[in-house]
């Protein structure tokens, strides 16, 4: 008798488990859609790439365009500009890592790391303060490059943080120059 | 007394059968006049074998491609496809382009953007994340251009054209999940002209078809035979392409059918299991107790 | 009805919160506790069936807003935007629009369950009345969410039933303008009805709480229709009905996905995957299948004002039901005339259903009015009548009595002793 009471039991106490495990994988699988929706949706990702025609940007001139909804900066640099960038010293960078996607995470911060390759004179960066997100205000600060009015954060002619709160430099976005005249972002 | 109050009873459910007999026999009367009013109109359009239909139902790649070529060469010169974007052409579920191949699709269309920095709209070359333009720039204008009548734009066209199973027909959809009504009428009008019976007066600028509401409508025949040069092999047939370019329009208008179908798949072998687990546990609780 | 265990806080912290907050003894009495009757069959599952049907639009509707746009140039293409680009979005749709039908379906069992069985009956009046103020709330927000696609129904079915109210008169046409915050079914329309659409859904929600409180007061109804006498004749919700309740859930489930992943535009119209054109009607306008018997009743009237008092009618009679039936007798199950009369107010419903699908024309119209009639005579002169004149067969003294009389008759023998419910697991 008893022996057909624990095996009963046994019994019992597996139909338990595996009913309710069952129950909580179907819970959980039905959470996956509802989660899974809140991503970026098709018609978003696909609109990853902006052109932008950089003939008409004088020497000096900043200008912002709109990449994923985000002001990148692109800055027509003057040599002054560049020979004050490239006599920072490394060691002097708050943070000393390039931030250049079209370069290996570990790239340092020159000057060559952050402007466009073999044209010096153009600076790409995405205009959003590291710190949290205000859009900084070119040619404004004590090194000549950005000075975010949300909390004090100074970038120089490269877009590398001088003085904080902003922990990093601002970032480069993937780009290319299509011709001469034209960089693609994204 | 117990006696009559029972004759009484069931006097009285006797009576009230009659009146219910009656009333229904009206009703099933009258049901009977209008079935017989409403005789007229179009045939039902024959019911095809369609490879994305049923419960494992999927697109067939090599039809779909077919279909978006007769739809580029022959259709789009009149009907749009709004919410079909570029991207569509190689996502997984359709034709099974590969990137490379929508981007030149793409690049064939001139998309206008803008405005730039002059405050000018310009043209440029379509993109991956660009949807498909449509041939006339409004509705009036494509009214203007094809003697009144609006070529509807194919975006859901599949899944917006239906006519009517009647009874006990859809009932029986329900069991054999049959959900091509769309794909079918398509079909079968793309395959309906034919000369006008005795008596029928179509309309200037009109055309017979044998399954259009009204029989007359303002689209010509569209395809004729040989007008698309398949690559595949293919007959180029009225019927092959309007075959091919109906499961296309049935993609278009349901991109995400197979996912769908292998989804509701899988959640049905699980409810299954999971309903058969929860009625012995539901045995197992209520053993001792009788109801 | 009182001799189950009532929840004892063992842990500190639970009695310090129980002490100042009794939530968990709240819900240990109203669902682990809660005394039910040991004979419900699985009719009686709906009503959990339905509380799971509500979290589904609510949780899936909540979702939609993510991505929909309520404006007459976007709403239809943000629709499909969602069928197309969101992740799920497909899915999540399919969930919402077939999950509305299925909230039908449920509530219908629902509803003719407490008719078969008396379950509007005193002392459950009040609840039978909440019941009916949810149907009522269901019904227009159900029509509100099928205006917001956009399409060519949602917009005709929104002209058709906005201007039901310009039958009243005097006030009728203002009513109408107002409702449409303009001189036809525009944008304005469609906010507010966007707006609406994401309230009433969380007033249902309040009521179906009152709905659920009036029952735990009065106690569930039963096959027989006799009261609980003795704790014999019920037995704890938890794991009974829970397990029970669960069953039929995913049971219903199955039938859902059924729709949801292979016929998913089964239930829908054709006509709402055009996008609403203000200048074309559809050549046959017809509202969605849970409308469809009221839709025949409107048209079943030649008269516009008439017809719009039989349609809403349709729905206020059913609010007096519990004093309309003058039986004695509760349940459905004694009562032989009334059985009967009962399945043809069902057919009655179904043919109405079938007309309202109809066009509006010939015998179609003839059968609608015949069937509009019986409708209405069923709650105004059969039920009040029957009480009076029938013979209902004899009803058990107690539910314990009816189960065990019924496994005996069956052949099983039966020792009422060793079958009184058990608390275990």
């Amino acid at each position: 008798m008893a022996t057909t009471g624990t095996a009963e039991t046994t019994r019992r106490d597996f139909l338990y488990i595996a009913t309710g495990a069952m129950g909580a994988v179907g819970a959980a699988a039905l959470v996956w859609p509802f989660v899974s929706q809140l991503q970026p949706d098709a018609s978003v990702l696909a609109l990853a790439s902006t052109d932008v025609d950089i003939s008409q940007i004088a020497e000096g001139q900043i200008v912002t365009v709109k990449w994923r909804g985000k002001p990148v900066f692109v800055w027509n640099r003057t040599p002054e500009d560049i020979a004050k960038s490239k006599e920072v010293a490394l060691s002097a960078l708050l943070d000393p890592i390039a931030r250049n996607a079209n370069l290996p995470p570990d790239a340092p911060a020159t000057d060559e790391n952050r402007a466009a390759p073999d044209k010096e004179r153009w600076l790409v960066v995405i205009g959003i303060c590291t710190h949290l997100g205000c859009v900084p205000i070119g040619h404004a600060g004590e090194y000549d490059g950005w000075f975010c009015p949300c909390h004090g954060s100074e970038y120089d002619q490269a877009g590398r943080v001088r003085r904080g709160p902003a922990p990093t430099n601002l970032e480069v976005p993937p780009y290319a120059f299509a011709s001469d005249t034209k960089i693609t972002i994204g | 007394m117990n006696m009559t109050m029972n004759k009484l009873s069931s006097l009285r459910s006797l009576i009230a059968r009659a009146v219910v007999a009656a009333t229904l026999v009206t009703a099933a009367g009258g049901l009977a006049v209008a079935a017989e009013e409403g005789g007229h109109g179009s045939p039902k359009p024959p019911r095809e074998h369609w490879s994305f239909a049923g419960p494992f139902g999927r697109f067939d790649q090599a039809q779909l491609q077919r279909g978006f070529q007769v739809f580029k060469e022959v259709c789009a010169s009149c009907h749009g496809a709004h919410l079909l974007a570029f991207r569509n052409l190689a996502q997984p579920g359709g034709p099974g382009f590969t990137d490379a191949q929508a981007r030149v699709v793409a690049e064939g269309f001139q998309i206008q953007d803008g405005p730039n920095d002059a405050g000018d709209m310009f043209d440029r070359p379509g993109r991956l994340s660009d949807r498909w333009p449509s041939p006339f720039p409004n509705e009036q204008a494509a009214r203007a251009s094809n003697g009144g009548a609006y070529p509807p734009d194919f975006s859901t066209l599949a899944k917006a054209r239906t006519y009517e199973v009647g009874f006990p027909g859809f009932l029986i959809d329900i069991f054999t999940q049959y959900q091509e009504q769309g794909p079918d009428y398509i079909h079968a009008l793309l395959n309906g002209y034919t000369e006008p019976p005795e008596g029928f007066a179509v309309p200037e600028g009109a055309h017979y078809n044998a399954y259009f509401p009204g029989h007359a409508i303002k689209m010509p025949q569209p395809i004729s035979e040989g007008q698309v040069t398949y690559s595949d092999g293919s007959p180029e047939t009225v019927e092959q392409y309007s075959r091919d370019v109906t499961a296309f329009m049935m993609w278009v208008a349901e991109p995400h059918l197979e996912t769908r179908k292998r989804l509701g798949f899988q959640v049905m072998i699980f409810l299954i299991v999971f309903a058969g687990l929860l009625y012995f546990t539901k045995k197992k609780v209520w053993k001792s107790v009788e109801h | 009805m009182s001799g189950h265990a009532t929840f004892e806080p063992k842990h500190p912290a639970l009695k310090w919160f129980e002490s100042r907050l009794p939530l968990v003894g709240l819900i240990h009495s109203s669902f682990i506790a809660y005394p039910t009757p040991r004979n419900l069959n699985y009719w009686w599952t709906f009503g959990g069936i339905l509380s799971l049907m509500l979290v589904c639009q609510i949780l899936s509707g909540v979702v939609l807003v993510m991505h929909y746009t309520p404006h007459v140039t976007l709403a239809f293409d943000s629709v499909e935007h969602i069928m197309r680009d969101v992740s799920y979005g497909w899915l999540i749709r399919y969930i919402h629009a077939n999950g509305a039908s299925m909230f039908f379906i449920a509530v219908y069992i629902h509803m003719f369950r407490g008719l078969y069985y008396g379950s509007y009956k005193a002392p459950r009046e009040v609840l039978w009345i909440l019941g009916c103020i949810i149907y009522l709330l269901m019904m227009a927000t159900a029509f509100m969410g099928y205006v917001l696609p956009w399409g060519q129904m949602s917009f005709w079915g929104a002209t058709v039933i906005t201007n039901l109210f310009s039958a009243f008169p005097v006030v009728g046409p203002t009513i109408v303008e107002w409702l449409w915050g303009g001189f036809s079914v525009d944008n304005p329309t469609l906010n507010r009805f966007f707006s609406l659409h994401y309230l009433l859904p969380f007033m249902i929600a309040g009521v179906v709480v009152l709905h659920v409180w009036a029952l735990h007061v009065v106690g569930q109804n039963n096959p027989t229709g006799v009261e609980p006498k003795t704790e014999k004749d019920t037995v704890p919700f938890t794991p009974y009905a829970t397990i029970k309740d669960g069953f039929g859930m995913v049971c219903f489930l199955i039938f859902f996905a059924w729709f949801l992943f292979y016929i998913p535009n089964y239930l829908g119209h054709a006509d709402n995957y055009i996008p609403a054109n203000p200048l074309v009607t559809p050549a046959h306008i017809v509202p969605e299948w849970y409308y469809l018997p009221f839709y025949a009743m409107l048209r079943a009237v030649p008269d516009k004002l008439g017809g719009v008092l039989t349609m809403f009618g349709a729905i206020i009679v059913l609010f007096f039901v519990p004093w309309l039936d003058t039986s004695k007798v509760r349940s459905g199950v004694y009562r032989p005339l009334f059985k009967q009369f009962f399945w043809i107010w069902i057919v009655v419903c179904i043919g109405l259903g079938w007309l309202g699908s109809k066009p509006a024309e010939g015998g179609y119209v003839i059968a609608g009015r015949i069937l509009t009639v019986w409708y209405f005579a069923h709650f105004l002169i059969i039920l009040p009548l029957l009480g009076l004149f029938e013979k209902p067969k004899a009803v058990p003294a107690s539910i314990t009595e009816a189960v065990l009389g019924k496994k005996t008759k069956g052949g099983a023998p039966a020792s009422v002793g060793a079958h009184a419910p058990q608390t275990k697991g």
